[in-house]
C-alpha cells in the first residue's frame, strides 16, 4: 500500500504497462525530458529511451495519425494529449482513422491506442486549458471513454486502457492530479469498463465522474451530517457506459442527480438521464435533475467558480430532489 | 506606446535588382507542362530514352518484364473500364476511375518489395492488382457492401483511404514503427513504406504534418503524390503556386518529378526512392505528372470545368499506347502477343462482372460487427432489439450474408 498522487499514479501505472509490454509507446509534446507539463511521464524518457517516449512535433492531428500507423504496425501507443482544448487538430484522425478501422477492415485491424486528456477547469488557467469535451468522444462510435476520479482507480484504469485492443480516450481531471490516496499495487482491480459505488445511501443517488466526484462524495457527507443518507456512484465508464448499478440504486433511492462539469445539452448527463427514465421510470419519485457546466464557452477563470458544480449548487439539486 | 506607422519599401536605382511579384509567381508557378526536371524513360512516341541516374533502376527491364507491365497497365484499365460500366448499369453505387494513371500505379506499385507497406488513397486500384488484391475485393466498397475486404496485412496494402490525406499520417506513422523495429539498413529484411496521395491532397494539414513527422524522425517513407490535374474540379494551380515537387526541399528530403504516364520511369524512380528509404535516406517525396482522363468519380461532370482539347493533348501521351508501340517498334513484338492481352483483359472484367452481380446483400445486423474488438454491452444491445423487432414481423431469418453470423460481437 502506498500513498500516491494521482499523477504518480498514473506515472507507475505507464510503468508498469511499459515494463510489461514493450510495444508500449508514450507519445507527446514535452512527453520526455520534461516528463509532461503535469510530470505525468516523469522520468519514462529516461528510463525506457526516446524510441519509446517520443517528444513530438507540435501537432496533435500527427500525434493520433502516426499512433494509428503504429498501431497497424503492432505497437500500442498511448498519446499525451497536452490540454482537453488543444485535441480538436487530432479530432479527424480520432473520428475518421482510429474510431473506425477495426469496424472498416472486419477486425483484422485492431487499434490499441490510448488518448490520455487532462480534462476539466479549477486551475485558473486561460482559455482552451479547462474545457470537458467527453460527450464529444463518448457520441463516437468505435471508440471507448473513461474517466478516473481518484489515484487508485487511475493505477489500474491506465494499465487497462493500455491492455485494451479498443481505442481508449482517457480522461484525466487534471484539478485532482495533487490529490493523494492509498494504492494498493496487489489488489485485483475491477474490469475497466464498469461504474463503482463510492459510497452506500439510501435517500438519494447521485452519480458523478472524473473531478466533480470528490465534490459528489463532500456533499454525501454534507447531507449526512443532516441525517439524509446518499449513495454517490463514479461511473468511471462513459462509452460504453455502465449503468446497471444506477439502475439498481435508483430503484432503492427513487431519486437521481447526475453531476458534470461539462455542459448539460446532449451531454454524458443527459444520457444518463434518459437511460434511467426508460429502465426505472415506475421508480422515480422525482424527476431526474443535472447540475452541470452551463451551455456557454468555459468562462475566463475569475468566472469559473460559479462555473463549476459546486457542493452549494449539488446540495440545492438534492434537496430540490427530495423535497419533489 | 509607439504609433502605428505605414512603411514605404526603399527603391534602389536598379529596379531589376528585386524581381517584381509577377516576375516571382512566373517563375514558381504548377504547369501542365513536366518541366525540364521530368525523369523519362519512355518517350509518348514509344522510344525509349536514356536517363543517367535512373536508367540502372531499370536496367535488368528485359522483354518479357516490359510485356508483363504492358499487360497489367491493359488488365487495370479493362477492369477500370468495368467498374465504370457497373456503375452506369446500376450494380455499382459509384466508381472511382483511374483511367490515365495505370502507369503511375503499375510502375511504382511492380518497385514495392514483398515486405514493404503501401497505403493508397481510393483511385488506387493499379497498385492494388501489383499486391494480389483481386479486383473483385474492390467491389464492396463501391457496391456498399462492406468498406474494403482484403486482409491489409496479409497484402500489405492498407485499406482505402477516403478522407483525403488522412493516410499521409498513418504512413509515416507505419514507417516509424519500420525504423523502430530496425528494419532500416542494408540487410535484406529492409523494408520500406509507400503513401499514395494527389494534387488535392497537399494542400491538407495531415500531408504537411506527415512530412514534417517523416523528416524529424527520418521514417522510411516514400510520398507518392499522383498529381492527376485535377482535384474534382479545381486545378492544381488552386492548391499550389510551386510545382509540388519542390516542397519536399522545405522539409529537408529530396523531391522529384517523374512522368506519371511513363511505366519504365514510374518503376525505376519508385525503386530509388524506396532503396533510399529502406537503407535510412529516407522520406522522399515523388510527384507522378500524370493526367485524371475520366471524371473524379462516376458521379462528377468534368464538361462542367474542364475542355476537351486538353484530354486530346493527354491522350497523345498515354500510358498503355507508348509502350505498345515500344514493344513493336523496337521488340517486333506481334499482334499475337496483344490478341492474347486482350483475351485476358476480357476474361477478367466477365469475372470481374459476374462478381459483381452476384455479390449476396449484407445481413442487416452485420453492421452492429467488428465495431470493437471487445464487445460493447451498447451495441450488443441494440443488436438483440433490432433483431427481435424483425422478428416480430415474420417468422422467416433475415436475408443476407454474415461475416460471422451468431458467433460474433
Amino acid at each position: 500500500m502506498a500513498t500516491l498522487t494521482m499523477a504518480k499514479a498514473i506515472n507507475d501505472g505507464l510503468r508498469a504497462a511499459m515494463e510489461r509490454d514493450p510495444k508500449v509507446l508514450i507519445m507527446g509534446e514535452d512527453v520526455g525530458k520534461l516528463g509532461g507539463v503535469f510530470r505525468v511521464t516523469d522520468g519514462l524518457q529516461k528510463d525506457f529511451g526516446e524510441q519509446r517516449v517520443l517528444d513530438t512535433p507540435l501537432a496533435e492531428s500527427g500525434i493520433i495519425g502516426t499512433a494509428v500507423g503504429l498501431a497497424i504496425r503492432g505497437f500500442r501507443p498511448v498519446c499525451e494529449i497536452q490540454f482537453d482544448g488543444f485535441v480538436f487538430p487530432g479530432y479527424d484522425q480520432i473520428v475518421s482513422q482510429l474510431a473506425k478501422l477495426h469496424f472498416r477492415s472486419q477486425g483484422k485491424v485492431p487499434m490499441p491506442v490510448v488518448v490520455r486528456i487532462p480534462f476539466g477547469g479549477g486551475i485558473g488557467a486561460v482559455e482552451h486549458h479547462s474545457e470537458s469535451p467527453e460527450a464529444l468522444f463518448a457520441h463516437v462510435a468505435g471508440l471507448k471513454v473513461v474517466a478516473c476520479s481518484n489515484a487508485d482507480d487511475a493505477y489500474w484504469m491506465i494499465q487497462q486502457a493500455i491492455a485494451s485492443n479498443d481505442p481508449v480516450i482517457f480522461f484525466e481531471p487534471k484539478r485532482r492530479y495533487w490529490e493523494k490516496a492509498e494504492v494498493d499495487v496487489t489488489a485485483t482491480p475491477p474490469p475497466l469498463f464498469t461504474s463503482r459505488l463510492a459510497r452506500p445511501g439510501s435517500a438519494l443517488t447521485l452519480v458523478g465522474y472524473g473531478p466533480v466526484l470528490k465534490t459528489c462524495l463532500e456533499a454525501a457527507t454534507a447531507a449526512a451530517a443532516d441525517g439524509t443518507e446518499i449513495e454517490v456512484i463514479d461511473l468511471r465508464t462513459l462509452s460504453p457506459l455502465d449503468l446497471d448499478p444506477v439502475f439498481d440504486s435508483v430503484r432503492r433511492t427513487g431519486r437521481l442527480v447526475v453531476v458534470a462539469e461539462a455542459p448539460s445539452e446532449v451531454s454524458v448527463a443527459a444520457e444518463v438521464a434518459a437511460r434511467v427514465q426508460e429502465q426505472c421510470f415506475h421508480s422515480l419519485e422525482a424527476p431526474v435533475l443535472r447540475v452541470t457546466g452551463f451551455d456557454t464557452p468555459y468562462p475566463p477563470s475569475k468566472c469559473e467558480e460559479d462555473f463549476l458544480p459546486d457542493l452549494d449548487r449539488v446540495l440545492d439539486a438534492v434537496d430540490r430532489s427530495l423535497a419533489w | 506606446m509607439s504609433v502605428p506607422q505605414s512603411w514605404t519599401p526603399v527603391t534602389s536605382g536598379d529596379s531589376a535588382a528585386v524581381p517584381s511579384h509577377d516576375q516571382v509567381v512566373a517563375g514558381l508557378k504548377a504547369t501542365d507542362e513536366g518541366g525540364a526536371d521530368l525523369v523519362q524513360l519512355l518517350t509518348p512516341e514509344g522510344e525509349r530514352v536514356t536517363d543517367p541516374r535512373f536508367d540502372r533502376y531499370a536496367a535488368d527491364i528485359d522483354l518479357d518484364t516490359l510485356k508483363s507491365l504492358y499487360r497489367d497497365m491493359v488488365l487495370v484499365r479493362r477492369f477500370d473500364r468495368e467498374g465504370n460500366a457497373l456503375q452506369r448499369q446500376g450494380q455499382l453505387g459509384i466508381w472511382v476511375p483511374l483511367l490515365g494513371q495505370e502507369a503511375a500505379q503499375v510502375g511504382s506499385g511492380r518497385a514495392l518489395a514483398p515486405q514493404d507497406m503501401a497505403f493508397p488513397s481510393y483511385r488506387e486500384h493499379g497498385v492494388a492488382w501489383t499486391r494480389g488484391v483481386d479486383p473483385t475485393d474492390l467491389l464492396g466498397i463501391f457496391r456498399g457492401t462492406d468498406h474494403g475486404s482484403w486482409d491489409p496485412l496479409e497484402k500489405r496494402f492498407h485499406l482505402y483511404t477516403i478522407v483525403i490525406g488522412n493516410q499521409c499520417l498513418n504512413a509515416t506513422g507505419y514507417a516509424m514503427g519500420q525504423k523502430f523495429e530496425s528494419k532500416v539498413g542494408d540487410g535484406p529484411d529492409a523494408e520500406a513504406t509507400i503513401c499514395y496521395f494527389g494534387d488535392g491532397a497537399t494542400s491538407q494539414g495531415d500531408v504537411h504534418e506527415g512530412f514534417v513527422w517523416a523528416a524529424v524522425y527520418d521514417a522510411p517513407v516514400v510520398f507518392y503524390c499522383q498529381n492527376n490535374q485535377w482535384a474534382i474540379s479545381e486545378p492544381t494551380e488552386r492548391q499550389t503556386r510551386v510545382p509540388l515537387y519542390k516542397r519536399a526541399q522545405g522539409y529537408g528530403f529530396p523531391g522529384i518529378r517523374v512522368d506519371g504516364n511513363d511505366v519504365l520511369a514510374c518503376l525505376a524512380v519508385t525503386r530509388w526512392a524506396l532503396e533510399e528509404c529502406r537503407t535510412g535516406n529516407g522520406p522522399v517525396l515523388v510527384e507522378a505528372f500524370t493526367y485524371r482522363m475520366d471524371a473524379h468519380t462516376t458521379s462528377d461532370d468534368p464538361t462542367r470545368y474542364r475542355l476537351a482539347d486538353e484530354l486530346e493533348l493527354w491522350k497523345l501521351k498515354d500510358p498503355i499506347e507508348r509502350v505498345r508501340v515500344n514493344l513493336v517498334r523496337e521488340h517486333g513484338v506481334g499482334q499475337e502477343f496483344f490478341d492474347g492481352i486482350q483475351a485476358d483483359s476480357d476474361e477478367l472484367a466477365a469475372r470481374f462482372r459476374q462478381f459483381c452481380v452476384d455479390m449476396p446483400p449484407p445481413a442487416p445486423d452485420r453492421m452492429f460487427s467488428k465495431v470493437y474488438a471487445e464487445p460493447s454491452p451498447t451495441v450488443e444491445a441494440q443488436r438483440e432489439a433490432f433483431l427481435a423487432y424483425h422478428a416480430s414481423f415474420s417468422e422467416e431469418p433475415l436475408a443476407g450474408s454474415s461475416i460471422d453470423a451468431g458467433s460474433d460481437v
